[in-house]
């Protein structure tokens, strides 16, 4: 079953990658077979089967709204490569 | 051809909880940048998220009060994008399970004016459902800043049917959104801080037309009155570009500038809106017990517009006072506990009278920007009901009243107390009273006015109440005065 030809050049950009040729066919034969397991999910009869969020039976897995201490300001920002007045600095994208 | 505007909206409240969402660390507005953060709000490997159950809670009383069906069972999904604001690079949300559908909002077109109360109507929800928030940037010359207390904190979107048709239906419908949420408390929605947000979708259609036009998604709208400017100067901004063809309308977001009070547009890439959303595999499914949500049914507080209903028809109080009275459940209250505690005695007119005009006074000239709140202030609904007693009891004047209050507000002292220390009461020594009386009668200079009651102004002696009234200090009664006067006129 032939999947349909994936975008690689799109689902690279939405995941900030840089490809080489190379790696564009590696991972397009890849997320092709993934995408061919997918289709074989597909053609299960699922009439009447409810879909599941999880694999576990579980459910209302809630905390009380109670207060814990954090991290200080510098455990915050230690991963920060660039850091000013406390905040983690960031190249301009205006969204 | 006539235009109309279709507008939808999707409004973001920050919830009042102690914690964040997902996570226990605090959340509150105003702390020093990156403050309020842990392990999972900054996106740390191997981290867990953990819903918070009063948000929940809140969420659902939220959808409670707005009509909405409670969903049986609802889900949370990632929500992805690169964007510094988000750790983690997705932002935890429900997509295809909303934890509330449906429902509708109560809301008062504009009335004729001010002073007229306006039609009501309900906007149609589409849903409700229970987010994280995210960081906060803050954009400088070469780069921007990133602060991540907000980042994590329970968020509800409110995203209503494409409803509203005016500028002014938007503001009326935040507000009153608004006010009923306040009163609820489950958020302080104040827009300046964050914790109310709202995106309009905006699109033209010919009036008569069923389809809808090309939609644009307005933001960056920081108070209620931004989010009105921005819809109107968008609305005509649509209508020029269809009747002149000046400019195409495409779909597209724009920013409102409120320094500029216009809309521009912000250049997204298609491609940011393709969030690939997908179920969150570390949080478990929450379905919510019936009996549950009747206890939360049963803990919602009567909201804004069934209190004016029941004020106007209950206590026959006017639009002018219930509209300024019933939007606010602390001062709503504050009213109720002082009319309680007059036990029956006083005009609950009166005890309105005195919070919506002189309690409203002090409160929004109190030094420090912004207006007091009650808590900060002297008067305390014990002294209205006194007041309202002396003055009904004829114990004291209505203008004497207005000395007391601002020596209450003052001081603190009780009113009673300061009508001892001051002798402020009224006189019901008729005698002395009519020496005056006929002292002022007798002066020369208010001969016209004497004359023109003769000749059957009845009016023309109210310009001797004032000096009377002055020579008593503001103790006699107006009525008796004029009784007495015209009894000494008589005499002439």
């Amino acid at each position: 079953m032939a999947h349909t030809e994936i975008d690689i050049d799109k689902v690279a950009r939405l995941a900030r990658l840089d490809l080489s040729d190379e790696e564009k066919r590696t991972y397009s034969a890849q997320l092709g077979q993934v995408l061919e397991h997918m289709d074989k999910l597909n053609a299960l009869d699922l009439d009447g089967v409810e879909p599941t969020a999880h694999s576990f039976p579980l459910s209302n897995v809630l905390d009380e709204d109670e207060e814990q201490p954090g991290f200080t300001v510098e455990e915050a920002l230690r991963n920060a490569p660039k850091a000013r007045d406390n905040q983690v600095v960031v190249p301009k994208v205006v969204e | 051809m006539e235009y109309e505007p279709v507008i939808g909206l999707e409004v973001h409240v920050q919830l009042k909880t102690r914690s964040k969402m997902f996570t226990r660390v605090a959340y509150a507005y105003g702390h020093e940048p990156n403050t309020l953060t842990n392990p999972v709000v900054m996106g740390m490997p191997g981290t867990l998220p953990v819903m918070n159950k009063e948000a929940v809670r809140k969420t659902v009383q939220l959808g409670l009060m707005l009509g909405c069906k409670i969903a049986e069972t609802c889900k949370w999904d990632r929500k992805n994008y690169f964007y510094p604001d988000s750790p983690k690079n997705y932002q935890l949300s429900q997509f295809d399970q909303p934890i509330c559908e449906g429902g509708e909002v109560e809301i008062e077109m504009l009335g004729a004016s001010r002073n007229v109360m306006g039609d009501h109507r309900t906007v149609e929800l589409t849903r409700i459902h229970l987010e994280e928030d995210v960081g906060k940037l803050t954009h400088f010359a070469t780069d921007s800043l990133v602060d991540y207390n907000r980042a994590g904190a329970a968020l509800c979107e409110i995203v209503t049917e494409p409803n509203l048709y005016s500028e002014d239906e938007v503001y009326a419908f935040m507000t009153a959104l608004r006010n009923m949420i306040v009163t609820a408390g489950l958020s302080d929605c104040d827009m300046e801080k964050g914790q109310m947000r709202c995106d309009a979708n905006i699109s033209i259609r010919p009036v008569g037309s069923k389809t809808l036009g090309t939609k644009v998604e307005l933001k960056n709208m920081n108070s209620i009155s931004g989010v009105r400017n921005a819809v109107a100067y968008e609305i005509k901004r649509q209508i020029r570009a269809l009747t002149t063809g000046y400019e195409k309308i495409v779909q597209e977001t724009r920013r409102w500038d409120p320094v500029a009070l216009e809309t521009e547009s912000m250049r997204m890439k298609e491609e940011s809106h393709d969030y690939r959303y997908f179920p969150d595999p570390d949080l478990m499914p929450v379905s919510i017990p019936a009996e549950q949500i009747e206890k939360i049914r049963s803990e919602i507080p009567e909201m804004p517009f069934d209190r004016q209903r029941r004020y106007m028809n209950d206590m026959d109080l006017p639009y002018t006072i219930t509209s300024v009275l019933c939007p606010e459940r602390e001062l709503a209250e504050f009213f109720e506990e002082a009319l309680a505690l007059t036990k029956g005695k006083g005009e609950p007119k009166a005890v309105a009278n005195l919070v919506v005009n002189e309690l409203i006074r002090d409160l929004s000239a109190a030094e420090g920007g912004g207006r007091q709140s009650l808590s900060e202030c002297l008067v305390t609904p014990a002294h209205v009901a006194e007041l309202v007693l002396l003055i009904e009891g004829g114990v004291i004047t209505k203008q004497i009243g207005k000395d007391v209050w601002v020596e209450m507000a003052t001081s603190g002292k009780m009113p009673a107390v300061i009508v001892d220390e001051k002798g402020l009461k009224a006189s019901n020594d008729s005698g002395e009273l009519a020496t005056i009386v006929a002292q002022v009668v007798a002066d020369p200079k208010h001969e016209k006015a004497i004359t023109q009651f003769k000749e059957g102004n009845k009016k023309a002696l109210n310009s001797l109440i004032g000096p009377v009234m002055k020579a008593t200090q503001g103790k006699a009664n107006p009525q008796q005065i004029q009784q007495l006067m015209r009894e000494a006129v008589a005499k002439l």
